[in-house]
């Protein structure tokens, strides 16, 4: 079912987005919940075959520190996981690198779509526009007459 | 399966589809039956809400996560009442004349593109923003491209009304952008062209669409289709596909009456586009004003556009390259982010192409060239040089390793910036700007003429971007509907000399 794609590889998932989303360190079960349950839902979207990659490539991410460290990565200490994640984004396998980069897209559809995290990092968008933000209103410059006009041709600054 | 009668059939409705159902109206009055497909819903005014998941998921492809077939490059482009129109920025650029020259095609000049690209201009309300609604995220890029020694341009912008809330990306959430969702569409329906959302066309017969309805699904934003769900077999005297460099070749390759069409699909390019962020030591205006209002052309000389852009914070993330602690310091300092887009301008070639899988689904073939890598890089050097130009104290640039740039390392950015670096799937690239696929010309890699007319279907029109024959290196909306003007001029004068169909 498309709704419980991340439940069985969930410690994998976690560990790698701690270490993509580094705020999540701190994250509670409540977020962690909020947050998988978003992605479940981009997920329901996409091709089943695509779905089954993304457990099989989060497993194989597990094991991937095996030869290397004779421990998977959910149970590597966070300097060797980021170490390991940072040199695989830079694989020569494209198909690596595009794993992992469709990891984190995933991670960072969960995470920065939040309110809690918009406000967190400052980001204040909102339909009002300049309505919304009085004082970047009162630093604003007054119109002048030429700043209006319909324009045919491609005008210089 | 339900059948129907029309004189023309329209599929799809951005800046192809909704300007020539504009221009068809004429018909209409004199009798004729019009009707334009569009396979997304048409949402109404207060569901536009700025929300980056909710409104991609109803105004985009795939939710704006459609790929190419080796996953190295994101394609957005819309799904919706007025297409990519709802979801652009606005930018009205004439195309250049190099470039209509360049593409060679019999019977186009550049007088006739500037001519009806003006009519446009004048309908769409395109004029410059006034200064006082130019945000810092803007100005600093002017300023900053004044410092280094490079020459930027205003860009003319269709509002009327704008609050400045940015979201342009998202569908303007104050109806303010001139799309043809506000201008040519409704003109079309006022006049009697009837307009049908959620309806897919799944193939083309001989003279025959064959259109899937469907139902709106629950919890998904938009009005129902005005026809009920279901399959129906609509005939009729022209059909003119506006479904742009994706969904157009799509159709024809899927349709076995088309699908021996040669070179359909061949030649699709795009302007592959990656975000560059720089910190500033203070926060800007950036999340608030329209997010683009200038841009730097160096297409001619170095191959690459530099614009103004602003993003939202997840698409902001995803565009970032890498993950992590460097990544997320950027992320916290959202407030005193300024952001400039890249373009590298790709001509087209016949291996990169749009091909169809067993179930019919798109599938776009691309590969990034030597020459865009170069221009990439040369592109980001220049946009890094403009940030610290600008103030900046330190800047993210995707073809560094660490992709982070301090201002005391400023001086250093082209040894920083480097094509090695530009990791394809490493490297967050996308495009909005798609083109190509039924190109106009004479010769074997032709699909079309400059009326949209392709060899051996008197009854197919094609008026969208995928008859350009290479790249725009400029942004396409204004062209396309140019483009469709003039096909649309040509289905007019040739079906309003025609008898009109009775059935229904």
């Amino acid at each position: 079912m498309a709704e419980h794609v991340l439940e069985p590889v969930r410690p994998i998932f976690r560990a790698i987005a701690t270490a993509i989303v580094p705020e999540l360190r701190s994250a509670s079960a409540n977020t962690w919940t909020e947050l998988e349950s978003q992605i479940e839902r981009a997920l329901a979207e996409r091709p089943a075959p695509m779905r089954r990659q993304l457990t099989s490539f989060l497993r194989l991410l597990d094991w991937w520190s095996v030869p290397r460290h004779g421990r998977r990565l959910t149970k590597l200490d966070e300097a060797k996981r980021n170490a390991l994640l940072e040199s695989l984004e830079r694989h020569p396998l494209l198909l690596i690198r595009r794993g992992i980069w469709g990891v984190r897209t995933l991670v960072f559809l969960g995470y920065y779509t939040r309110d809690d995290v918009m406000t967190f990092i400052g980001y204040r968008g909102h339909k009002d526009g300049w309505s919304a933000r009085p004082e970047a209103q009162r630093e604003r410059p007054a119109a002048t007459p030429q700043d209006v006009g319909i324009v045919h041709k491609r005008p210089l600054v | 399966m339900i059948e129907r009668d029309y004189d023309v059939v329209i599929v799809g409705s951005g800046a192809g589809g909704g300007t020539v159902a504009q221009e068809l109206a004429p018909l209409v009055r004199a009798g004729k039956k019009v009707v334009v497909f569009e396979q997304g819903p048409k949402l109404e005014d207060h569901e536009f809400t700025g929300r980056e998941l909710e409104m991609s998921a109803d105004l985009y492809e795939d939710g704006g996560g459609f790929l190419t077939a080796d996953g190295t490059m994101t394609l957005a482009f819309g799904r919706a009442y007025g297409g990519s129109t709802v979801v652009y920025t606005g930018t009205s650029l004439i195309a250049p004349s190099r470039v209509i020259r360049r593409w060679s095609v019999p019977g186009l000049d550049f007088a006739d593109v500037e001519r009806r690209s003006q009519k446009y201009m004048a309908e769409n309300s395109v004029h410059f923003l006034p200064r006082v609604l130019i945000n810092e995220n803007n100005k600093l890029f002017a300023e900053g491209c004044a410092r280094a020694g490079y020459h930027a341009e205003q860009f003319p912008l269709n509002l009327k009304g704008c609050k400045g809330s940015g979201l342009c990306n998202l569908g303007c959430p104050n109806a303010a952008k001139m799309g043809t969702n506000r201008v040519q569409l409704p003109n079309a329906e006022a006049e009697g062209v009837e307009v049908v959302t959620r309806a897919e066309v799944r193939r083309l017969e001989d003279h025959c669409a064959i259109v899937h309805v469907t139902e709106k699904a629950p919890g998904r934003k938009g009005l129902p289709s005005t026809w009920a769900p279901g399959e129906y077999r609509v005939r009729a005297r022209m059909i003119v596909l506006c479904g742009g460099p994706i969904g157009t070749p799509t159709l024809l390759l899927r349709s076995p009456v088309t699908a021996a069409i040669k070179g359909v699909g061949r030649g699709f390019t795009c302007h592959p586009a990656h975000i560059l962020v720089a910190e500033h030591d203070r926060p800007i205006t950036n999340d608030v004003g329209h997010p683009k209002s200038y841009f730097l052309d160096r297409a001619a000389d170095e191959g690459y556009v530099l614009e103004t852009c602003m993003y939202f914070p997840f698409v902001t993330a995803k565009n970032l390259t890498g993950f992590g602690q460097e990544h997320a310091r950027f992320m916290l300092r959202f407030p005193r982010l300024q952001m400039i887009l890249v373009l590298a301008c790709d001509g087209a070639i016949p291996e990169n192409r749009v091909t169809v899988d067993k179930a019919g689904k798109p599938v776009v073939h691309y590969t990034f060239s030597p020459p865009v890598i170069k221009s990439f890089v040369a592109a980001t050097r220049a946009a890094a040089r403009i940030f610290f130009a600008a103030g900046a104290v330190r800047v993210h640039a995707p073809e560094a390793q660490p992709t982070a740039i301090d201002r005391r390392d400023a001086y250093r950015v082209d040894d920083l910036i480097t094509a090695a670096n530009f990791l394809p799937g490493r490297t967050s690239v996308s495009a909005a700007h798609l083109m190509g696929g039924c190109g106009m010309g004479r010769g074997p890699r032709s699909v079309t003429d400059s009326r949209g007319r392709v060899a051996g279907f008197p009854w197919l029109r094609v008026a969208d971007a995928s008859l350009f024959p290479d790249a725009l290196e400029i942004n396409p909306y204004l062209t396309i509907m140019a483009l469709a003007d003039r096909v649309a001029e040509g289905v007019r004068n040739e079906v309003g000399a025609m008898s009109t169909v009775h059935a229904a």
